[in-house]
């Protein structure tokens, strides 16, 4: 077997050494009944180039050179060459947690410059080391709070993504934690402020919004901030689309911001692995789950980094911890932060920008179709929109994948009241010519029929 | 010659102690340190659309001012985390024993196909019909984890190995509920990992401590007298933290049983197991595995990770959802009709990714490789407990797996700790072993070699070892004080906790 490093005669001489008469004394411990007297029953060895050539025809009937306005929580962004080149250096692949700092600096230091980025683009003092997503990462938010506020209640909007309530739900169940959902506003796609001052009571620990939202529009985050903070609430904001942080004001209100920072050079990967981040107001900092990265010195002066505030995690704290999070994304994170250097504080604008203008040239030119609505345009959007057609998806999006193009996604799942409409997206890897060829197809069912 | 003279590191002008020797590492500043305006590592192609004015789309939603993100050049870049890598110890350098932690060979090949377009770039709500590449990567990753682990079902969903024992004991309290009573308590060894009580505690569990017996084991008559028709479950680790197999495995089980209880298993250690023996056989009815240790997915300095849950059919109803469902005519989809699923733990499908790796690694094995993989990590630590065990304890003498676990009880008694021999492995060129775990043992030194390790390797680890035993006899302060050798020496953790610098701020 070409991973391990020894001869047949190598693992005689290791035996003998022992004193063990056979490779299959050593695991005479395990009573004979249960030790396993056949092959497993998964494929034979195979070659290097075999397992290649297995992956590429799983990719190819993967159906590749599709253009694709799908965004709801992963989004598609040019990722920068050199991310692969650093990430898949040895020393950062093949490291583990940094519990020795003085062997792991490299990724202290990175960790470190992600915490800084990530607290500057959130507006918030203190960021964390990553969670696995914004998922969990929005679920142990609301969990955070509970901490802080000693309340057990939260209250959640319809627009956070779906999947991410759904998470919640499964983390809240067992907690004695239950969580309401508030409606939006119809005409604006944004929550629905009476409705959720409402809502909100002084057992509430938590509102959770998402901005941009699940629709694509950008909250009113001052407003609800107000609305949550005059009962004791705490605000926390899920950013699900972390690009728009170039263009679109932070979340200053918010106590706690979750954040999912695939957008920053992770590819898409079916779902993952993503990279949640959880980022706070630094009076917050002692309930904040995860890994933290601290700096300080070593015996001679000079300036180093460790991992800090460790009595909030499981390994000490057991049953008291913050959280049961012990891996997290590191390498994801890395990924993220030299994005972040690469597009810099100047590119990371220009790019947010870019994603603005072709969003607001798709909507536009998809809503001109006959029979074709905008929704929620009574407030500002990133790149996300949410389109009504007069054809039902099924009819168009056929025609649109004989273009190789994925058009948007079908909302009825989660908000059947939105009947056959639709959210699209569109990046900065989405050209004019697939705009315009999307709304010739959404235009030419109409003129069939 | 003079700078070898004065290293303390190497004592009596020796010029190596013998896997390494000092060399230079290059200083590099924060990235936010290095930025100057007008920089630039980026280029957008030019807009295609008309441009907007973004304070006018925007309103009071425009974003004014910009966060402090550096500026730099591409090369600066490069340089700037390549240098930060060379500060890292890594697989790729040397032997890296953490026990516990299963620090493998990441095969290359992993990343490479995990990297190919249709894979890479796969959105996850495309069209179940565009995703069937994918779909079938999935499928025979379930395959292959489902035989290997003796379950019925599996799924991948979890995002890390803390996250699959939440799921799994989702799973068990959604079937207690279903009898009609979630029950109150998790049994939990003292040997645990401390992820075992967070997630008891997570999902609304008691937990309640079992004490270990003499040999480090499941006291058997402790067992019987703690669990009762409020136990959900007993979480159990197995092999367990000291390395050491469960030979009463069997019995835990049918006590548990007995009383309605489940048993599930924290599959951590599972590299010592696989080809060998199947936890379904011997009694198990809910475990995870962490492709982050047994199947050889990096660890990339903490992460990402991936922890599939397994389990026996009675627990099939409850799995997360969506779960992958073949169609008759051969194709697959997602199916989220499923009304008695604990619910969905993560958004999307799980860490896809690192399925991509795990399957290419299964594959790079096959059956024999698989088992001759768990045959090597557990000879490997066994030579090295029979190489060192002269000098240093081992507080449990039961038959050792895949780590082994000493205490520093000899040398304590000069003064130097467990924490300090550690330290001193560094200036050897290894990687520490685990430190002061599990807490079953005082002082403990956690050694996991894992297969990966050659001959020469480990008779270079087992000879630093030796010599380090005889530093602690000879110049205590040596071991004491070191690393010596490293960029920074031992840092101030105390002074980082008390007042926590989490981020870079501009100083005026």
């Amino acid at each position: 077997m070409r991973y391990l490093p020894k001869s047949p005669a190598e693992r005689k001489q290791m035996l003998a050494a022992i004193g063990a008469r056979s490779i299959d004394s050593l695991f005479e411990v395990i009573p004979a009944e249960y030790r396993l007297d056949r092959e497993l029953n998964v494929p034979r060895q195979q070659a290097e180039s075999e397992i290649i050539d297995y992956f590429r025809a799983a990719a190819a009937k993967n159906s590749t050179g599709y253009a694709s306005f799908l965004g709801a929580g992963a989004y598609s962004h040019y990722r920068p060459v050199i991310i692969d080149t650093l990430v898949q250096r040895g020393e950062f692949l093949t490291s583990y947690t940094p519990y020795q700092p003085e062997i792991t600096q490299g990724t202290l230091q990175a960790i470190f410059e992600f915490q800084t980025m990530i607290a500057e683009l959130t507006g918030m003092d203190v960021a964390n080391a990553s969670m696995y997503d914004g998922s969990t990462g929005a679920a142990e938010a609301v969990m955070m709070a509970v901490r802080v506020t000693g309340r057990h209640k939260a209250v959640v909007a319809r627009t956070v993504h779906p999947e991410y309530c759904e998470v919640l739900a499964t983390y809240a169940k067992h907690q004695g934690l239950p969580s309401t959902l508030v409606d939006y506003d119809h005409e604006t796609g944004r929550v629905d402020l009476a409705a959720l001052d409402a809502q909100i009571t002084n057992e509430t620990a938590a509102v959770l919004v998402q901005s941009p939202n699940f629709f694509g529009v950008i909250e009113d985050i001052p407003a609800i901030a107000a609305i949550a903070h005059a009962k004791g609430a705490l605000l926390i904001v899920s950013i699900a689309e972390a690009v728009s942080l170039g263009v679109v004001r932070p979340p200053i209100e918010a106590d706690i911001v979750s954040m999912e920072a695939q957008s920053f050079g992770v590819a898409l990967s079916y779902g993952g692995p993503y990279c949640g981040v959880i980022a706070a107001k630094e009076k917050y900092l002692r309930q904040m789950p995860g890994r933290l990265v601290g700096q300080t010195v070593d015996s001679n002066g000079f300036r180093g980094f460790v991992l800090t505030l460790s009595t909030r995690e499981q390994h000490i704290r057991r049953e008291k911890a913050t959280s049961n999070i012990c891996t997290n994304q590191a390498l994801v994170a890395l990924m993220a932060t030299i994005f972040l250097t690469v597009y810099g504080k100047e590119g990371i604008r220009e790019l947010a920008e870019h994603n603005l203008a072709k969003a607001a040239y798709a909507a536009e030119a998809l809503a001109a179709q006959p029979g074709a609505k905008l929704l929620f345009t009574g407030a500002p959007r990133f790149h996300e929109f949410v389109l009504s057609t007069a054809e039902p998806p099924s009819q168009w999006s056929p025609r649109l994948l004989d273009e190789k193009i994925i058009g948007g996604l079908e909302l009825r799942r989660w908000y059947p009241e939105l009947g056959e409409a639709t959210l699209w997206c569109a990046t900065e890897l989405i050209t004019r010519a697939q705009i315009d060829t999307a709304a010739k197809v959404l235009a030419a069912g109409l003129v069939e029929a | 010659m003079t700078t070898h003279a004065t290293n303390p590191a190497i004592p009596n002008g020796q010029r190596t102690l013998g896997k390494v020797r000092p060399h230079q590492t290059q200083n590099e500043s924060l990235v936010f340190e290095k930025s100057s305006p007008g920089k630039r590592a980026y280029k957008l192609p030019p807009l295609d659309v008309p441009a907007v004015d973004p304070a006018v789309l925007l309103g009071a939603s425009h974003r004014k001012t910009a966060g402090l993100l550096p500026e730099l050049s591409e090369i600066e870049i490069i340089r700037h985390f390549t240098r930060l890598s060379t500060w890292n110890y890594a697989i790729d350098l040397g032997m890296y024993p953490l026990g516990s932690c299963t620090m493998k060979y990441n095969p290359r090949v992993n990343e490479f196909v995990s990297r190919i377009e249709g894979l890479a770039e796969a959105h996850p709500y495309r069209p179940d019909a565009l995703s069937q590449g994918v779909l079938e990567v999935i499928d025979l990753l379930q395959r292959c984890l489902i035989d290997i682990t003796g379950m019925d079902t599996i799924t991948l969903q979890p995002a890390a190995g803390a996250h699959g024992e939440f799921t799994g004991i989702l799973l068990v309290r959604a079937w207690h509920e279903s009898q009609g009573n979630p029950r109150r308590k998790i049994l939990i060894p003292d040997s645990a990992h401390g992820t075992n009580p967070a997630t008891a505690a997570i999902c609304g569990y008691s937990v309640e401590n079992l004490k270990s017996n003499a040999e480090g084991g499941i006291d058997l008559d402790a067992l019987t007298r703690q669990v009762d028709g409020e136990t959900a479950a007993l979480m159990l680790t197995n092999p367990s933290t000291i390395g050491v197999f469960e030979s009463q495995i069997h019995k835990i089980a049918d006590i548990l049983h007995a009383k309605g209880a489940l048993l599930y298993m924290d599959g951590a250690n599972m590299n010592a197991l696989v080809g060998k023996a199947r936890p379904g056989d011997f009694g198990v009815d809910v475990m995870h595995l962490n492709l982050h240790k047994t199947f050889s997915t990096p660890h990339g300095g903490g992460g990402p990770g991936s922890g599939p849950v397994a389990c026996k059919a009675f627990l099939e109803p409850f799995l997360p959802t969506p779960v992958l469902v073949q169609n008759e005519n051969g194709t697959k989809h997602w199916n989220y009709d499923r009304p008695q699923s604990v619910g969905r733990v993560r958004a999307f499908y799980g860490n896809t990714g690192m399925f991509i790796r795990a399957l290419a690694y299964i594959l790079a094995n096959g059956p024999d490789g698989l088992r001759q993989t768990t045959e090597d990590a557990v000879l490997n630590a066994n030579y090295i407990r029979s190489k060192l065990e002269d000098l240093y304890e081992l507080p449990y003498k039961t038959a050792s797996m895949h780590e082994v676990v000493f205490s520093d009880k000899r040398q304590a008694a000069k003064g130097v700790r467990t924490g300090d021999i550690a330290k001193r492995l560094i200036d050897y060129g290894f990687h520490p072993y685990t430190v002061s775990f599990p807490l079953i043992v005082h002082g403990a030194l956690m050694i996991e070699p894992t297969e990966s390790e050659s001959l020469e390797e480990l008779d270079l680890f087992i000879a630093a070892m030796r010599s380090i035993a005889k530093e602690v006899d000879e110049t205590p302060e040596l071991v004491k004080t070191a690393p010596h050798s490293t960029r920074v020496s031992r840092l101030d953790e105390v002074q980082a906790a008390r007042k926590p610098i989490l981020r870079w701020r501009p100083t005026d």
